[in-house]
Protein backbone atom coordinates (compact mmCIF):
# COMPACT_ATOMS: atom_id res chain seq x y z
CA UNK A 1 0.00 0.00 0.00
CA UNK A 2 1.20 3.40 -0.81
CA UNK A 3 2.08 5.83 1.96
CA UNK A 4 -0.39 8.07 0.36
CA UNK A 5 -3.19 6.08 0.73
CA UNK A 6 -2.33 5.07 3.70
CA UNK A 7 -2.94 8.75 4.85
CA UNK A 8 -6.07 8.73 2.85
CA UNK A 9 -7.57 5.41 4.83
CA UNK A 10 -6.78 7.26 8.23
CA UNK A 11 -8.13 10.80 7.03
CA UNK A 12 -11.04 8.86 6.35
CA UNK A 13 -11.78 6.64 9.36
CA UNK A 14 -11.21 10.35 11.17
CA UNK A 15 -13.83 12.16 8.84
CA UNK A 16 -16.23 9.06 8.87
CA UNK A 17 -16.36 9.67 12.89
CA UNK A 18 -16.76 13.32 12.72
CA UNK A 19 -19.74 12.21 10.06
CA UNK A 20 -21.42 9.57 12.26
CA UNK A 21 -21.28 11.38 15.35
CA UNK A 22 -24.12 9.48 17.27
CA UNK A 23 -23.01 6.46 16.38
CA UNK A 24 -19.51 6.80 17.16
CA UNK A 25 -20.85 8.44 20.82
CA UNK A 26 -23.24 5.05 20.89
CA UNK A 27 -19.92 2.95 20.28
CA UNK A 28 -17.96 4.99 22.44
CA UNK A 29 -19.82 4.84 24.89
CA UNK A 30 -20.53 0.45 24.98
CA UNK A 31 -16.41 0.34 24.81
CA UNK A 32 -16.74 2.43 28.42
CA UNK A 33 -18.79 1.07 30.02
CA UNK A 34 -17.83 -2.75 28.97
CA UNK A 35 -14.16 -1.52 29.84
CA UNK A 36 -15.47 0.45 33.23
CA UNK A 37 -17.05 -2.98 34.47
CA UNK A 38 -14.30 -5.29 33.07
CA UNK A 39 -11.46 -2.73 34.61
CA UNK A 40 -12.96 -2.70 38.45
CA UNK A 41 -13.93 -6.13 38.21
CA UNK A 42 -10.05 -6.69 37.69
CA UNK A 43 -9.14 -4.44 40.34
CA UNK A 44 -11.37 -6.57 42.53
CA UNK A 45 -10.09 -9.85 41.51
CA UNK A 46 -6.57 -8.94 41.26
CA UNK A 47 -7.05 -7.43 45.10
CA UNK A 48 -8.80 -10.85 45.61
CA UNK A 49 -5.98 -12.85 44.01
CA UNK A 50 -3.29 -11.22 46.26
CA UNK A 51 -5.13 -11.53 49.55
CA UNK A 52 -5.48 -15.19 48.95
CA UNK A 53 -1.76 -15.08 47.86
CA UNK A 54 -1.12 -14.30 51.01
CA UNK A 55 -3.11 -16.39 53.23
CA UNK A 56 -1.41 -19.09 51.27
CA UNK A 57 1.60 -18.03 51.83
CA UNK A 58 0.86 -18.19 55.44
CA UNK A 59 0.11 -21.72 55.58
CA UNK A 60 3.09 -24.26 56.78
CA UNK A 61 3.35 -27.62 57.95
CA UNK A 62 5.24 -28.16 61.64
CA UNK A 63 6.70 -31.14 61.60
CA UNK A 64 7.26 -32.61 65.74
CA UNK A 65 10.55 -34.36 65.87
CA UNK A 66 10.35 -37.75 67.56
CA UNK A 67 11.49 -36.35 71.72
CA UNK A 68 13.97 -38.98 71.12
CA UNK A 69 15.67 -38.33 68.17
CA UNK A 70 19.29 -37.31 69.44
CA UNK A 71 21.04 -34.27 67.35
CA UNK A 72 23.09 -36.24 64.33
CA UNK A 73 19.60 -37.57 63.40
CA UNK A 74 17.51 -33.81 63.63
CA UNK A 75 20.04 -32.75 61.26
CA UNK A 76 20.07 -35.30 58.68
CA UNK A 77 16.10 -34.89 59.42
CA UNK A 78 15.99 -31.06 58.68
CA UNK A 79 18.51 -31.72 55.67
CA UNK A 80 16.14 -34.67 54.57
CA UNK A 81 13.05 -32.30 54.85
CA UNK A 82 14.58 -29.58 52.78
CA UNK A 83 15.58 -31.43 49.88
CA UNK A 84 12.08 -32.62 49.13
CA UNK A 85 10.46 -31.96 46.13
CA UNK A 86 8.88 -28.55 46.86
CA UNK A 87 9.57 -27.24 49.88
CA UNK A 88 11.11 -23.57 49.75
CA UNK A 89 12.27 -23.51 53.28
CA UNK A 90 12.34 -25.24 56.64
CA UNK A 91 13.00 -22.84 59.48
CA UNK A 92 14.03 -24.83 62.69
CA UNK A 93 12.80 -24.44 66.30
CA UNK A 94 14.80 -26.61 68.96
CA UNK A 95 12.45 -27.93 71.79
CA UNK A 96 13.14 -25.39 74.56
CA UNK A 97 11.99 -22.74 71.83
CA UNK A 98 8.99 -24.58 71.49
CA UNK A 99 8.86 -25.04 75.28
CA UNK A 100 8.95 -21.35 75.66
CA UNK A 101 6.29 -20.68 73.12
CA UNK A 102 4.37 -22.87 74.61
CA UNK A 103 4.61 -21.09 78.44
CA UNK A 104 4.35 -17.14 76.47
CA UNK A 105 1.02 -18.60 75.21
CA UNK A 106 -0.17 -20.91 78.06
CA UNK A 107 1.37 -19.49 81.48
CA UNK A 108 4.22 -19.98 83.74
CA UNK A 109 2.50 -23.37 85.31
CA UNK A 110 4.35 -25.21 82.24
CA UNK A 111 7.53 -24.16 83.16
CA UNK A 112 7.83 -27.17 85.48
CA UNK A 113 8.78 -28.91 82.33
CA UNK A 114 12.11 -27.07 82.32
CA UNK A 115 13.15 -29.54 83.81
CA UNK A 116 12.33 -32.43 81.69
CA UNK A 117 10.96 -31.16 78.30
CA UNK A 118 8.72 -33.18 77.26
CA UNK A 119 8.40 -31.68 73.77
CA UNK A 120 10.21 -32.77 70.47
CA UNK A 121 12.51 -30.34 68.31
CA UNK A 122 10.38 -29.07 65.41
CA UNK A 123 10.68 -28.07 61.92
CA UNK A 124 8.29 -25.02 59.96
CA UNK A 125 7.95 -26.39 56.57
CA UNK A 126 7.16 -23.53 53.53
CA UNK A 127 5.80 -25.15 50.53
CA UNK A 128 7.24 -23.43 46.90
CA UNK A 129 3.13 -24.01 45.93
CA UNK A 130 0.98 -23.67 48.96
CA UNK A 131 -1.13 -25.82 47.09
CA UNK A 132 0.87 -28.83 47.39
CA UNK A 133 0.93 -28.23 51.72
CA UNK A 134 -1.28 -31.59 51.92
CA UNK A 135 0.61 -33.79 49.43
CA UNK A 136 3.99 -32.88 51.42
CA UNK A 137 3.09 -32.84 54.82
CA UNK A 138 1.76 -36.47 53.68
CA UNK A 139 5.32 -37.52 52.58
CA UNK A 140 7.11 -36.00 55.70
CA UNK A 141 4.93 -38.01 57.76
CA UNK A 142 6.66 -41.37 56.00
CA UNK A 143 9.68 -39.76 57.38
CA UNK A 144 11.66 -41.92 59.99
CA UNK A 145 11.81 -39.80 63.48
CA UNK A 146 8.58 -37.37 63.12
CA UNK A 147 6.69 -37.79 65.78
CA UNK A 148 3.25 -35.26 64.44
CA UNK A 149 3.13 -33.35 61.33
CA UNK A 150 0.55 -31.31 61.32
CA UNK A 151 -1.14 -28.46 58.69
CA UNK A 152 -4.52 -27.57 59.97
CA UNK A 153 -5.81 -30.03 57.28
CA UNK A 154 -9.47 -29.32 57.39
CA UNK A 155 -9.54 -26.04 57.51
CA UNK A 156 -6.60 -25.30 55.05
CA UNK A 157 -8.18 -27.48 52.62
CA UNK A 158 -11.66 -25.83 53.05
CA UNK A 159 -9.49 -22.43 52.49
CA UNK A 160 -8.10 -23.41 49.40
CA UNK A 161 -11.02 -24.70 47.98
CA UNK A 162 -12.86 -21.87 48.93
CA UNK A 163 -9.75 -19.69 47.16
CA UNK A 164 -9.82 -21.40 43.96
CA UNK A 165 -13.27 -21.51 43.14
CA UNK A 166 -13.79 -18.03 44.01
CA UNK A 167 -10.93 -17.05 41.51
CA UNK A 168 -12.57 -19.97 38.53
CA UNK A 169 -15.87 -17.33 38.97
CA UNK A 170 -14.06 -14.27 38.73
CA UNK A 171 -12.27 -15.30 35.78
CA UNK A 172 -15.15 -16.78 34.23
CA UNK A 173 -17.19 -13.70 34.86
CA UNK A 174 -14.53 -11.25 33.48
CA UNK A 175 -14.34 -13.57 30.77
CA UNK A 176 -18.39 -13.23 30.17
CA UNK A 177 -18.25 -9.44 30.77
CA UNK A 178 -15.68 -9.32 27.83
CA UNK A 179 -17.58 -11.27 25.25
CA UNK A 180 -20.46 -9.31 26.35
CA UNK A 181 -18.56 -5.85 25.52
CA UNK A 182 -17.85 -7.90 22.41
CA UNK A 183 -20.98 -8.60 20.98
CA UNK A 184 -22.35 -5.13 22.71
CA UNK A 185 -19.64 -3.20 20.45
CA UNK A 186 -19.88 -5.24 17.19
CA UNK A 187 -23.25 -5.20 17.16
CA UNK A 188 -22.70 -0.52 17.29
CA UNK A 189 -20.32 -1.23 14.85
CA UNK A 190 -22.60 -3.52 12.33
CA UNK A 191 -25.14 -0.84 12.63
CA UNK A 192 -22.87 1.97 11.91
CA UNK A 193 -21.73 -0.22 9.12
CA UNK A 194 -25.25 -1.51 7.43
CA UNK A 195 -26.17 2.38 7.41
CA UNK A 196 -22.60 2.91 4.87
CA UNK A 197 -23.47 -0.47 2.61
CA UNK A 198 -24.18 1.54 -0.15
CA UNK A 199 -21.11 3.14 0.45
CA UNK A 200 -18.97 -0.17 0.42
CA UNK A 201 -21.13 -1.67 -2.18
CA UNK A 202 -20.11 1.86 -4.99
CA UNK A 203 -16.33 1.15 -3.30
CA UNK A 204 -16.78 -2.81 -4.74
CA UNK A 205 -18.45 -1.77 -7.84
CA UNK A 206 -15.51 0.82 -9.07
CA UNK A 207 -12.68 -1.65 -8.49
CA UNK A 208 -11.97 -1.10 -4.59
CA UNK A 209 -10.03 -3.68 -2.77
CA UNK A 210 -11.69 -5.66 0.20
CA UNK A 211 -8.45 -4.21 1.41
CA UNK A 212 -8.80 -0.73 0.40
CA UNK A 213 -13.10 -1.26 1.44
CA UNK A 214 -12.04 -2.91 5.31
CA UNK A 215 -8.78 -0.40 6.29
CA UNK A 216 -10.86 3.06 6.95
CA UNK A 217 -13.56 0.72 8.75
CA UNK A 218 -10.81 -1.23 11.07
CA UNK A 219 -9.09 2.00 11.78
CA UNK A 220 -12.45 3.65 12.62
CA UNK A 221 -13.22 0.63 15.40
CA UNK A 222 -9.47 0.89 16.76
CA UNK A 223 -9.74 5.20 17.36
CA UNK A 224 -13.77 3.82 18.77
CA UNK A 225 -11.76 1.32 21.02
CA UNK A 226 -9.16 3.84 22.30
CA UNK A 227 -11.47 6.48 22.75
CA UNK A 228 -13.69 4.27 24.51
CA UNK A 229 -10.66 3.18 26.65
CA UNK A 230 -9.56 6.54 27.85
CA UNK A 231 -12.70 7.52 30.42
CA UNK A 232 -12.16 3.52 32.61
CA UNK A 233 -8.61 4.36 32.25
CA UNK A 234 -8.73 8.25 34.18
CA UNK A 235 -11.88 6.88 36.61
CA UNK A 236 -10.04 3.67 37.43
CA UNK A 237 -6.78 5.04 38.51
CA UNK A 238 -7.94 7.63 40.11
CA UNK A 239 -9.84 5.84 42.43
CA UNK A 240 -7.50 3.55 42.97
CA UNK A 241 -4.92 5.96 43.70
CA UNK A 242 -7.49 7.61 45.93
CA UNK A 243 -8.30 4.30 47.44
CA UNK A 244 -4.84 3.18 48.35
CA UNK A 245 -3.82 6.78 49.79
CA UNK A 246 -7.01 6.12 52.01
CA UNK A 247 -6.24 2.15 53.33
CA UNK A 248 -2.92 1.70 52.85
CA UNK A 249 -2.16 3.60 56.62
CA UNK A 250 -5.47 1.63 57.96
CA UNK A 251 -4.04 -1.76 56.86
CA UNK A 252 -0.44 -1.25 58.25
CA UNK A 253 0.29 -4.90 59.61
CA UNK A 254 -2.74 -6.33 58.54
CA UNK A 255 -3.01 -9.84 56.66
CA UNK A 256 -4.79 -7.81 53.51
CA UNK A 257 -2.65 -5.62 51.78
CA UNK A 258 -3.81 -3.52 48.97
CA UNK A 259 -1.69 -3.95 45.52
CA UNK A 260 1.11 -1.41 45.81
CA UNK A 261 -0.69 1.67 42.85
CA UNK A 262 3.20 1.07 40.62
CA UNK A 263 3.42 -1.35 38.45
CA UNK A 264 -0.39 -2.83 38.77
CA UNK A 265 -2.15 0.89 37.68
CA UNK A 266 0.16 1.08 33.98
CA UNK A 267 -0.53 -2.56 34.04
CA UNK A 268 -4.15 -2.50 34.41
CA UNK A 269 -4.18 0.37 31.89
CA UNK A 270 -2.01 -1.22 29.09
CA UNK A 271 -4.77 -3.98 29.67
CA UNK A 272 -7.41 -1.74 29.28
CA UNK A 273 -6.29 0.12 26.18
CA UNK A 274 -5.40 -3.32 24.51
CA UNK A 275 -8.75 -4.73 25.17
CA UNK A 276 -9.91 -1.29 23.46
CA UNK A 277 -8.35 -1.64 20.61
CA UNK A 278 -8.77 -5.31 20.17
CA UNK A 279 -12.48 -5.16 20.54
CA UNK A 280 -12.81 -1.95 17.98
CA UNK A 281 -10.51 -3.59 15.84
CA UNK A 282 -12.41 -7.04 15.64
CA UNK A 283 -15.60 -5.61 15.87
CA UNK A 284 -14.88 -3.61 12.59
CA UNK A 285 -13.19 -6.50 10.59
CA UNK A 286 -16.53 -9.06 11.53
CA UNK A 287 -18.91 -6.53 10.64
CA UNK A 288 -17.17 -4.65 7.47
CA UNK A 289 -16.60 -8.89 6.23
CA UNK A 290 -20.54 -9.85 5.57
CA UNK A 291 -20.45 -6.81 3.03
CA UNK A 292 -17.68 -7.21 1.45
CA UNK A 293 -18.91 -9.49 -1.29
CA UNK A 294 -20.64 -7.98 -4.01
CA UNK B 1 -14.34 -7.43 -26.94
CA UNK B 2 -17.59 -9.26 -24.81
CA UNK B 3 -18.45 -12.66 -25.44
CA UNK B 4 -20.80 -14.92 -23.84
CA UNK B 5 -21.29 -18.83 -25.33
CA UNK B 6 -23.80 -21.00 -23.84
CA UNK B 7 -24.27 -18.53 -20.62
CA UNK B 8 -27.03 -20.44 -18.23
CA UNK B 9 -27.77 -18.53 -15.10
CA UNK B 10 -30.28 -20.34 -12.43
CA UNK B 11 -30.96 -18.64 -8.91
CA UNK B 12 -31.24 -20.52 -5.85
CA UNK B 13 -35.39 -19.82 -5.75
CA UNK B 14 -35.44 -22.11 -9.22
CA UNK B 15 -35.62 -19.07 -11.23
CA UNK B 16 -33.54 -19.19 -14.84
CA UNK B 17 -32.51 -15.89 -16.08
CA UNK B 18 -30.08 -16.87 -18.69
CA UNK B 19 -30.92 -20.07 -20.75
CA UNK B 20 -27.83 -20.45 -23.00
CA UNK B 21 -27.11 -17.40 -24.07
CA UNK B 22 -24.33 -16.66 -27.08
CA UNK B 23 -23.42 -13.41 -27.71
CA UNK B 24 -20.20 -11.21 -29.05
CA UNK B 25 -20.13 -7.85 -29.00
CA UNK B 26 -17.30 -5.37 -30.80
CA UNK B 27 -14.81 -2.92 -29.19
CA UNK B 28 -16.48 0.59 -30.16
CA UNK B 29 -19.95 -0.96 -30.84
CA UNK B 30 -23.20 0.38 -29.12
CA UNK B 31 -25.63 -1.97 -28.25
CA UNK B 32 -28.90 -1.68 -26.39
CA UNK B 33 -30.50 -4.77 -24.31
CA UNK B 34 -34.61 -4.90 -24.31
CA UNK B 35 -37.06 -7.14 -23.07
CA UNK B 36 -39.89 -6.73 -20.73
CA UNK B 37 -39.54 -6.53 -17.30
CA UNK B 38 -37.67 -9.96 -15.75
CA UNK B 39 -36.83 -11.35 -19.05
CA UNK B 40 -32.72 -11.14 -17.71
CA UNK B 41 -31.79 -8.56 -18.72
CA UNK B 42 -30.25 -7.32 -15.67
CA UNK B 43 -28.77 -10.42 -15.14
CA UNK B 44 -27.39 -10.38 -18.74
CA UNK B 45 -25.90 -6.94 -17.33
CA UNK B 46 -24.60 -7.78 -13.83
CA UNK B 47 -22.65 -10.46 -15.27
CA UNK B 48 -20.60 -8.54 -17.00
CA UNK B 49 -19.18 -7.09 -13.95
CA UNK B 50 -19.32 -10.04 -12.35
CA UNK B 51 -22.28 -9.27 -9.60
CA UNK B 52 -23.63 -12.22 -10.58
CA UNK B 53 -21.86 -15.19 -11.17
CA UNK B 54 -23.28 -17.54 -14.39
CA UNK B 55 -24.27 -21.21 -13.26
CA UNK B 56 -22.27 -22.14 -16.78
CA UNK B 57 -21.09 -21.27 -19.54
CA UNK B 58 -18.26 -18.98 -20.47
CA UNK B 59 -18.36 -15.14 -19.88
CA UNK B 60 -15.00 -13.04 -21.35
CA UNK B 61 -14.58 -9.06 -21.83
CA UNK B 62 -11.71 -7.95 -22.57
CA UNK B 63 -9.62 -11.32 -22.75
CA UNK B 64 -10.79 -12.05 -19.13
CA UNK B 65 -12.37 -15.18 -18.48
CA UNK B 66 -15.01 -14.25 -15.85
CA UNK B 67 -15.46 -17.68 -15.15
CA UNK B 68 -12.09 -18.75 -14.12
CA UNK B 69 -11.35 -14.77 -12.20
CA UNK B 70 -10.58 -15.66 -8.68
CA UNK B 71 -12.76 -13.30 -6.43
CA UNK B 72 -9.43 -11.53 -5.61
CA UNK B 73 -9.09 -10.11 -9.30
CA UNK B 74 -12.31 -8.74 -9.59
CA UNK B 75 -11.37 -5.37 -8.74
CA UNK B 76 -8.89 -5.51 -11.79
CA UNK B 77 -11.94 -6.53 -13.95
CA UNK B 78 -14.20 -3.50 -12.59
CA UNK B 79 -11.19 -1.03 -12.84
CA UNK B 80 -11.59 -1.88 -17.03
CA UNK B 81 -15.48 -1.58 -16.99
CA UNK B 82 -17.73 1.42 -16.11
CA UNK B 83 -21.14 0.69 -14.80
CA UNK B 84 -23.88 3.36 -14.81
CA UNK B 85 -27.14 2.49 -12.94
CA UNK B 86 -30.74 3.79 -12.95
CA UNK B 87 -30.50 4.94 -9.39
CA UNK B 88 -27.02 6.55 -9.94
CA UNK B 89 -25.73 4.85 -6.84
CA UNK B 90 -23.79 8.15 -5.50
CA UNK B 91 -22.58 9.19 -2.03
CA UNK B 92 -24.33 11.21 -0.30
CA UNK B 93 -22.00 12.40 1.45
CA UNK B 94 -19.79 13.08 -1.18
CA UNK B 95 -19.89 16.10 -3.47
CA UNK B 96 -20.16 15.90 -6.98
CA UNK B 97 -16.25 16.29 -7.71
CA UNK B 98 -15.38 13.78 -4.63
CA UNK B 99 -17.85 11.36 -6.41
CA UNK B 100 -16.26 11.22 -9.55
CA UNK B 101 -12.74 11.52 -8.10
CA UNK B 102 -13.79 8.40 -5.51
CA UNK B 103 -12.83 5.77 -8.76
CA UNK B 104 -9.89 7.56 -8.92
CA UNK B 105 -8.73 7.18 -5.26
CA UNK B 106 -9.87 3.81 -5.58
CA UNK B 107 -7.45 2.46 -7.60
CA UNK B 108 -4.41 4.97 -6.04
CA UNK B 109 -4.29 7.38 -8.65
CA UNK B 110 -1.53 10.43 -7.71
CA UNK B 111 -3.86 13.72 -6.81
CA UNK B 112 -2.64 15.33 -10.23
CA UNK B 113 -4.07 12.87 -12.44
CA UNK B 114 -7.18 12.77 -10.40
CA UNK B 115 -7.36 16.55 -10.76
CA UNK B 116 -7.24 16.80 -13.94
CA UNK B 117 -9.37 13.85 -15.34
CA UNK B 118 -12.26 14.19 -12.64
CA UNK B 119 -12.21 18.07 -14.29
CA UNK B 120 -11.92 16.72 -17.87
CA UNK B 121 -14.83 14.62 -16.92
CA UNK B 122 -16.84 17.16 -15.45
CA UNK B 123 -16.96 19.39 -18.17
CA UNK B 124 -17.91 17.02 -20.78
CA UNK B 125 -21.43 16.17 -18.93
CA UNK B 126 -21.25 20.19 -18.37
CA UNK B 127 -21.37 19.60 -14.97
CA UNK B 128 -18.05 21.81 -13.81
CA UNK B 129 -20.51 24.90 -12.65
CA UNK B 130 -21.55 22.63 -9.83
CA UNK B 131 -18.58 20.26 -8.81
CA UNK B 132 -19.03 21.36 -4.71
CA UNK B 133 -22.92 20.37 -5.00
CA UNK B 134 -24.10 17.60 -3.28
CA UNK B 135 -26.02 14.52 -4.76
CA UNK B 136 -29.39 15.57 -2.53
CA UNK B 137 -28.71 19.63 -4.12
CA UNK B 138 -29.25 18.22 -7.77
CA UNK B 139 -31.70 17.09 -10.39
CA UNK B 140 -31.99 13.47 -11.18
CA UNK B 141 -30.72 14.54 -14.75
CA UNK B 142 -27.58 16.12 -13.01
CA UNK B 143 -27.56 12.95 -10.46
CA UNK B 144 -27.25 10.27 -13.40
CA UNK B 145 -24.18 12.90 -15.34
CA UNK B 146 -22.20 12.44 -12.22
CA UNK B 147 -23.13 8.59 -12.22
CA UNK B 148 -21.65 9.00 -15.93
CA UNK B 149 -18.52 11.26 -15.39
CA UNK B 150 -17.56 9.08 -12.45
CA UNK B 151 -18.08 5.34 -14.53
CA UNK B 152 -15.94 6.94 -17.36
CA UNK B 153 -13.37 8.83 -15.69
CA UNK B 154 -11.28 5.94 -15.46
CA UNK B 155 -11.41 5.71 -18.92
CA UNK B 156 -13.02 2.45 -19.52
CA UNK B 157 -13.04 0.04 -22.69
CA UNK B 158 -16.52 -0.85 -21.69
CA UNK B 159 -19.73 1.22 -20.03
CA UNK B 160 -22.65 -0.59 -19.16
CA UNK B 161 -25.26 0.86 -18.35
CA UNK B 162 -28.79 -0.89 -16.72
CA UNK B 163 -31.87 1.69 -17.38
CA UNK B 164 -29.77 5.06 -17.15
CA UNK B 165 -32.70 6.84 -17.97
CA UNK B 166 -35.45 4.62 -15.85
CA UNK B 167 -35.93 7.23 -13.45
CA UNK B 168 -35.54 10.51 -15.59
CA UNK B 169 -38.30 12.51 -18.18
CA UNK B 170 -38.55 12.55 -21.71
CA UNK B 171 -36.13 15.56 -21.96
CA UNK B 172 -33.23 14.56 -19.47
CA UNK B 173 -33.22 11.28 -21.06
CA UNK B 174 -32.29 12.86 -24.21
CA UNK B 175 -29.22 14.94 -22.86
CA UNK B 176 -27.73 11.79 -21.08
CA UNK B 177 -28.31 9.87 -24.96
CA UNK B 178 -26.12 12.73 -26.00
CA UNK B 179 -23.45 12.11 -23.67
CA UNK B 180 -23.55 8.24 -24.39
CA UNK B 181 -23.51 8.92 -27.77
CA UNK B 182 -20.22 11.03 -27.71
CA UNK B 183 -18.43 8.56 -25.53
CA UNK B 184 -19.49 5.88 -28.01
CA UNK B 185 -18.15 8.54 -30.29
CA UNK B 186 -14.39 7.96 -28.50
CA UNK B 187 -14.49 4.52 -29.06
CA UNK B 188 -15.58 3.20 -26.04
CA UNK B 189 -18.01 0.05 -26.11
CA UNK B 190 -21.56 0.55 -24.45
CA UNK B 191 -23.79 -1.89 -23.72
CA UNK B 192 -27.20 -0.30 -22.63
CA UNK B 193 -30.47 -2.05 -20.72
CA UNK B 194 -33.70 0.27 -21.56
CA UNK B 195 -37.48 0.18 -21.60
CA UNK B 196 -37.40 3.13 -23.72
CA UNK B 197 -38.61 2.88 -26.96
CA UNK B 198 -38.96 5.84 -28.28
CA UNK B 199 -34.38 6.18 -27.94
CA UNK B 200 -34.18 2.63 -29.23
CA UNK B 201 -36.20 3.81 -31.90
CA UNK B 202 -34.29 7.48 -32.74
CA UNK B 203 -30.72 6.61 -32.34
CA UNK B 204 -30.25 3.34 -33.81
CA UNK B 205 -27.85 0.92 -32.96
CA UNK B 206 -27.40 -2.77 -32.41
CA UNK B 207 -30.47 -4.07 -30.65
CA UNK B 208 -30.39 -7.40 -28.25
CA UNK B 209 -34.00 -8.50 -27.14
CA UNK B 210 -33.92 -11.17 -24.11
CA UNK B 211 -36.94 -12.64 -23.35
CA UNK B 212 -37.59 -15.59 -20.85
CA UNK B 213 -33.42 -15.94 -20.05
CA UNK B 214 -32.80 -16.43 -24.14
CA UNK B 215 -31.74 -13.72 -27.03
CA UNK B 216 -34.70 -13.69 -29.10
CA UNK B 217 -33.75 -10.92 -31.52
CA UNK B 218 -30.24 -9.60 -32.79
CA UNK B 219 -30.59 -6.49 -35.26
CA UNK B 220 -28.05 -4.13 -36.32
CA UNK B 221 -29.81 -0.27 -36.35
CA UNK B 222 -33.06 -2.68 -34.77
CA UNK B 223 -35.97 -1.12 -33.74
CA UNK B 224 -37.76 -1.49 -30.10
CA UNK B 225 -40.75 -3.60 -30.26
CA UNK B 226 -42.34 -6.53 -27.89
CA UNK B 227 -42.75 -10.21 -28.78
Amino acid sequence: MKARTLGRHVRESFKSIRRNSWMTFASVSAVTVTLLLVGVFIVIMMNFNHLAKSIENDVEIKVVADPAADKVIIKELVEKVQSTDGVLEVVYSSRDAELDKMIKSFGDELSLYKQSNPLGDALYVKAKDPQQTAAIAKKIDTYDYTYDVVYGEEKVEKLFNVLNMSRNIGLVLILALLFTAMFLISNTIRITIVARRTEIEIMKLVGATNNFVRIPFVLEGMWLGIMGAIAPMLIISISYYKLFELLEPKLQGELFQLLNTAPFIYQLNGLILFMGISIGVWGSFMSVRKFLKV
Amino acid sequence: MIVMKNVYKKYPNGVVAANGINIEIDRGEFVYVVGPSGAGKSTFIKMMYREERPTSGEIIINGINLATLRNKRVPQLRRQIGVVFQDFKLLPKLNVYENVAFALEVIEAPPAEIRKKVNDVLALVGLTQKARMFPNELSGGEEQRVSIARSIVNVPKVVIADEPTGNLDPETSWDIMKIFEQINARGTTIVMATHNREIVNAIKHRVIAIEGGLITRDEYGGEYYEG
